[in-house]
């Protein structure tokens, strides 16, 4: 019951976030996908090197354990694309919808009963997929600093630097 | 990028996440996700019509039809945002966003039937890669997961391919 109240508090403050950097807006998606205005990409990056900083400190201290997802090279590279897609047609992620929603936007509805329909659709191909795609290319939970040999304190601060170039390109730009 | 009134800068809002995030794994041990919720959903569904059946499908023996962690959490992201909106006097019910509008015009159906076939090839997607833009994007990324990255770029080539053909180059609406 207690995890069941902390997932709830966490997503309703990520949910007050979203909206106040206007991150959950299909206009804010299609903008970065049009390359013409980087809102959710400033609000995404800026969510993973703090996240980067933080949870690479606690882990170093023994406090968390990573929880680190398959590189299935296969499974990644085309679900991704097939997501892609899906995502420039609907202008919601899973996420996003449920934040859009909440600020009024009732076509981000439409998306999600889309989304069940989609995940049903998966659930009826995974046999199949599994047997397949899902296992072309399949490395493990590899993470960076384990692939290049190095350090994840090498790693994060060449993360940071690059991000804080990346934002300052976006302002000069105007992006 | 100018901003709209009362919008936070997206830096602040995005770091903020990021300590909310790392506090939740502090706490829970759980990182972000989402897609997960629609496939567990989608079983719960599908349970009242063929409970039978569903049982017995692999796909939902491994994501059994429950409320967990991330479920809450999805269930959190749409209240945090309608009190966010609330609050600040920005709630609006529109069924068509304005870049589309501009572009397609302002037809409810036209929009919501685009937008439940855009979401049935996204979680389909999602599913296939293994999670979304929060869970691969967000959680895989930041723990340095070379999955996180490749579906991250994926995810954004399908994108700007698919809203190139929408709405052609450049910055014209």
């Amino acid at each position: 019951m207690k995890i069941l109240i902390f997932g709830l508090i966490t997503g309703m403050l990520f949910g007050f976030f979203l909206q106040k950097g206007r991150a959950a807006r299909y206009d804010k998606q299609l903008g970065a996908m049009r390359l013409i205005d980087m809102t959710i990409i400033k609000f995404m990056f800026s969510a993973i090197l703090v996240g980067m900083v933080g949870v690479y400190l606690l882990k170093d201290l023994g406090m968390v354990k990573l929880d680190v997802k398959s590189t299935v090279l296969g499974a990644n590279i085309l679900g991704g694309l097939i997501f892609g897609i899906g995502w420039g047609v609907v202008g919601y992620c899973p996420g996003t919808a449920a934040g859009a929603l909440g600020e009024g936007r009732l076509d981000a509805l439409w998306g999600m009963l889309g989304m069940l329909v989609g995940a049903a659709l998966f659930a009826e191909a995974y046999p199949a997929l599994k047997a397949t795609v899902m296992t072309w290319g399949d490395f493990g939970k590899i993470t960076l600093p384990e692939v290049l040999g190095l350090n994840h304190w090498i790693i994060i601060p060449l993360f940071v630097i690059g991000g804080l170039l990346l934002f300052r390109w976006f302002e000069k730009k105007g992006l | 990028m100018k901003r709209d009134e009362g919008s936070w800068s997206p830096y602040l809002a995005g770091a903020l996440s990021g300590l909310v995030l790392v506090l939740s794994v502090f706490a829970t041990n759980k990182f972000f996700g989402s897609s997960t919720t629609f496939a567990r959903t989608a079983g719960a569904i599908e349970k009242l019509f063929a409970p039978e059946r569903t049982a017995e499908m692999a796909y939902f023996v491994k994501y059994v039809p429950k409320v967990d962690w991330q479920m809450m959490f999805v269930i959190g992201i749409f209240l945090g945002a309608l009190i966010a909106s609330i609050t600040s006097g920005d709630f609006r019910l529109k069924a068509v966003p304005d870049m589309w509008e501009r572009r397609f015009g302002s037809n409810t159906l036209n929009r919501g039937i685009i937008a439940f076939c855009g979401g049935i090839i996204v979680m389909f997607g999602a599913r296939l890669a293994g999670g979304c833009p929060t869970g691969h994007g967000l959680s895989g990324s930041l723990q340095l997961a070379v999955s996180g990255y490749i579906a991250l770029i994926s995810f954004f080539i399908g994108g700007i391919v698919i809203a190139r053909m929408l709405y052609g180059g450049g910055r014209r609406p």
